[in-house]
């Protein structure tokens, strides 16, 4: 087999940060090459340098042994080089076969206006050569995500594609939506193609891949030929050996339940969820992307319109109907999408501490400026958020401190059941440690803790117990306070292979 | 070197809007031969822009949160009238509490309106633009109906000095009319309340994130709604001081006020994407219009060009803006 992509001494660095240094190795052309690795591990940002979003800093590529430098990501396909992201990107509204060549529409030459027959006919052969059974005329937003999803990499390969990177594709499917997937990717590899395949889970990479490739900490680990690596040996290379290390220890006594969530089912999200969050606990909540996590806790802080099922929260009955009223039960909230739903970003960081707690700062409804700034201050230290000054916007801090700064605002007294969703997605390992240590300190002071995340070793080394979701469905709560649950155990449950 | 500068134009940029009208009044004064500042012609530009300047600054709350309101001009008019009516049917027994009845009815007309308005646009997720064009259409025809398209008179006579009247005439001469007066102390309460309190603070995190404002617990709703009924106050208030100025309630007054009111506020530094003005900004943005069209009035330049002129400020102020957004964000 001979070599399709070279990566030579790849490195890249963000500011001070050193994202991948001196990445080396080879992708063979014809097979599917798995590249695994923890969030932060450097995957992403090797497969936007090949993609041609970023630049390296130093270290060069080689495309079937010419070098490939490309400035763009409209360079990159040009090239041959596609990635299917994980979020999808078809314009709903569109058919299937406009979206396939959208930007690159047939035309005709004197009016510009599209020529539909060609755009059909051309649709139809691609579809035929990859044995697709789509309809063509169909909008985009009608099929199901498994079809989008094949639809992306269609357009991918409308452009005679040479290197096809997939970014943890099988995220958003079901089961035999994923089978059906990689019948579809073993085609395109028997026609020459390489794909790269990014995914977390150890099942897939075992049933579709020659070679697998390990990043840790920006850094190649390992590169091997599947047939020859057992599970065990993947995962040491993934996870290291500090593992431990960057968890603090937790001393805190499980007391009364404050939250309980009895049969709660929120149309098209999730049904019949029933857990309790005690006193002084961390309860892991994970699964799969779309597995219904977030619907659970935005249910719970009364953003989700619940269809049936009772919450009780420190004595309050739910449902709540608003996030105000679950506020008024002592219910806090740290959402996933810091940008989107946490933040006022231009705003300053003072501002964003305060956000929706200038009661305790005010009287009859006038602020007093004093008591804000100080309270402000009080969390910045106490939380150690390091900025440039209460009153700059907090888009300038990292995103570490902007995480901290995110959960220092529901520190307060009054709040004994916080949901955590994805509290360290996107944090440098240093701010990790310490948002782990701000969770043990409130489950230490008697908060009942639901932490939503997708790291599992995280999950693992933090959660009392862990419970685990399955397309909107409970598949089963494992008791973990002896920190012993395995990887796979939750991965089983998380697929919905077998019933505990 | 290159992040000094940076700073500097930000700094002159966030700092432009008194730099601009001072800069503006110099030059007019100069090419004006000193005509621009004699005294009356001062206090006659305050005169001209208070009564839009006043009703800008709930525009500006409203802007602020990502709304708009098409409605203010046709609110003036209707509150005008409905006033007038009042006023006109309670004259008789005392002019005093003719006006206060009259005044009550306007503001709390308008506060109505302006929460039907604020309820559509807070609980049925309509766009502000839909909402409020519907209620420009139906105030503007309920201002024709309720006097049949004819202008209300026989006003008590005291209701003129709302609108033409001097504050403290015996002590400071004609230096303050007293809807310049009641200008500053609704510009007072809005900055006030804007700057200082929490339903103020409210405001603007809705207008900067919806979404993490309702995740922190802040009501979304009531926030949008007040904005639109202080407004509809604002302008009953206007609505009343308008008939005192004309001595009538005249259904067809006030047209295309909305569209002057927005204009001050987006010469004054507010951003129409929400999350970000100042009610001095928007005072001020008020002022270099006036000052602008007093100047072109006093060189004599036609009527016509005016309107090009106020065109092409307010387009320098929009780019402004977006170009303050554009350093923000690379040097961010």
């Amino acid at each position: 087999m001979s070599t399709r992509l070279r990566f030579e001494n790849i490195t890249k660095t963000f500011g001070g940060v050193i994202a991948l240094r001196n990445v080396s190795f080879d992708i063979a052309q014809g097979t599917v090459h798995a590249i695994v690795g923890e969030n932060g591990a450097g995957k992403s940002t090797l497969m936007k340098i090949l993609a041609g979003v970023y630049q390296p800093n130093s270290g060069s590529m080689r495309l079937d042994d010419t070098p490939y430098q490309p400035r763009s990501p409209h360079d990159a396909m040009q090239s041959g080089v596609s990635i299917v992201h994980q979020e999808l990107a078809l314009v709903p509204h569109l058919t299937v076969a406009e979206n396939v060549y959208l930007g690159r529409l047939p035309t005709t030459r004197i009016l510009g206006t599209v020529r539909y027959s060609a755009l059909r006919r051309n649709t139809r052969a691609l579809f035929d050569r990859l044995q697709l059974d789509i309809p063509i005329g169909a909008s985009a937003g009608s099929l199901s995500v498994a079809q989008q999803q094949m639809v992306e990499i269609a357009r991918a390969l409308s452009l005679e594609a040479r290197v096809l990177v997939l970014d943890e594709p099988s995220a958003v499917l079901t089961p035999r939506e994923v089978s059906s997937l990689f019948k579809f990717v073993r085609t395109l590899v028997n026609s020459g193609v390489a794909v790269l395949y990014i995914s977390h889970r150890m099942d897939e990479i075992f049933e579709l891949a020659e070679t697998v490739t390990v990043l840790r900490d920006g850094a190649h680990i390992s590169t091997h030929a599947v047939a020859d690596v057992t599970r065990a040996q993947l995962i040491r290379d993934t996870v290291g050996h500090e593992l431990s290390a960057q968890f603090p220890t937790r001393n805190s006594t499980i007391g009364e339940p404050l939250l309980s969530v009895n049969a709660l089912t929120a149309a098209r999200r999730f049904r019949n969820v029933s857990l309790d969050v005690h006193a002084g606990e961390v309860l892991g909540l994970t699964g799969l992307v779309g597995s219904g996590r977030s619907s659970i806790a935005r249910a719970i802080f009364g953003d989700v319109h619940i269809t049936a099922g009772s919450i009780a929260a420190c004595g309050a009955a739910g449902p709540f109907r608003s996030p105000r009223a679950a506020c008024r039960a002592h219910i806090a909230y740290v959402p996933e999408d810091r940008k989107r739903e946490g933040f006022l970003l231009h705003r300053s960081l003072r501002e964003n501490l305060t956000l929706g707690h200038l009661k305790d700062v005010s009287q009859a409804g006038v602020i007093n400026r004093r008591s804000e700034r100080a309270t402000a201050r009080t969390l910045a230290n106490r939380h150690r958020i390091k900025h440039g000054g209460l009153d700059a916007p907090i888009n300038r801090l990292s995103g570490g401190n902007q995480q901290k700064a995110l959960i220092a605002r529901w520190l307060r007294d009054q709040y004994r059941i916080i949901l955590l969703d994805e509290p360290t997605r996107g944090v440098d390992v240093g701010a990790k440690a310490e948002i782990y240590g701000l969770i043990n300190d409130l489950a230490q002071r008697g908060a009942a803790i639901l932490m939503i995340s997708s790291e599992l070793p995280e999950v693992i080394a933090m959660c009392d117990r862990i419970a685990v979701m399955y397309e909107g469905r409970l598949a089963g709560i494992l008791d973990n306070a002896d920190r012993a649950v395995t990887q796979e155990r939750i991965m089983t449950l998380a697929v919905g292979e077998v019933a505990t | 070197m290159k992040k000094q500068t940076a700073f500097l134009v930000r700094r002159l940029l966030a700092a432009r809007m008194p730099v601009i009208l001072v800069a503006l009044i110099i030059s007019v004064t100069l090419m004006t031969d000193g005509q621009f500042v004699q005294f009356a012609n001062i206090v006659n530009v305050l005169r001209q822009v208070s009564f839009e300047a006043t009703i800008a600054f709930g525009m500006t709350a409203i802007i602020i949160t990502g709304g708009i309101d098409l409605s203010v001009g046709s609110l003036v008019a209707l509150t005008g009238v409905a006033a007038a009516l009042v006023m006109r049917a309670t004259g008789d027994f005392s002019p005093g509490l003719a006006i206060a009845l009259g005044g009550l009815t306007a503001v709390v007309l308008g506060g109505g309106v302006g929460a039907m308005s604020g309820v559509v646009v807070a609980w049925c997720a309509i766009p502000p633009f839909i909402v409020t064009l519907a209620a420009m259409l139906i105030a503007r025809g309920a201002a024709l109906l309720l006097c049949n398209g004819q202008p209300v008179d026989g006003l008590p006579e005291q209701v003129l000095f709302l609108g033409r009247g001097f504050v403290f005439e015996d002590v400071i001469g004609k230096s303050l009319p007293f809807p310049v007066l009641i200008m500053l102390i609704v510009y007072a309460l809005f900055a006030f309340t804007l700057n200082r309190t929490v339903f103020g603070r409210d405001v603007v995190a809705v207008g900067s994130n919806e979404e993490a404002a309702r995740l922190s617990g802040i009501s979304v709703r009531r926030a949008k709604l007040l904005v639109y009924v202080l407004t509809g106050a604002v302008c009953g208030l206007v609505g009343l001081l308008h008939d005192g100025k004309l001595n009538v309630g005249d259904p067809k007054v006030a047209e295309m006020w909305e569209l002057n009111v927005i204009a001050a506020v987006v010469v004054g530094g507010t951003s129409l994407f929400g999350g970000r003005g100042t009610m001095t900004g928007t005072l001020i943005g008020a002022l270099i219009i006036g000052v602008l069209n007093n100047a072109l009035n006093l060189m004599h330049v036609e009527h016509f060009w005016q309107k090009v002129v106020l065109g092409a400020v307010i387009l320098t102020a929009a780019l402004a803006d977006a170009g303050l957004r554009t350093l923000e964000r690379k040097t961010e």
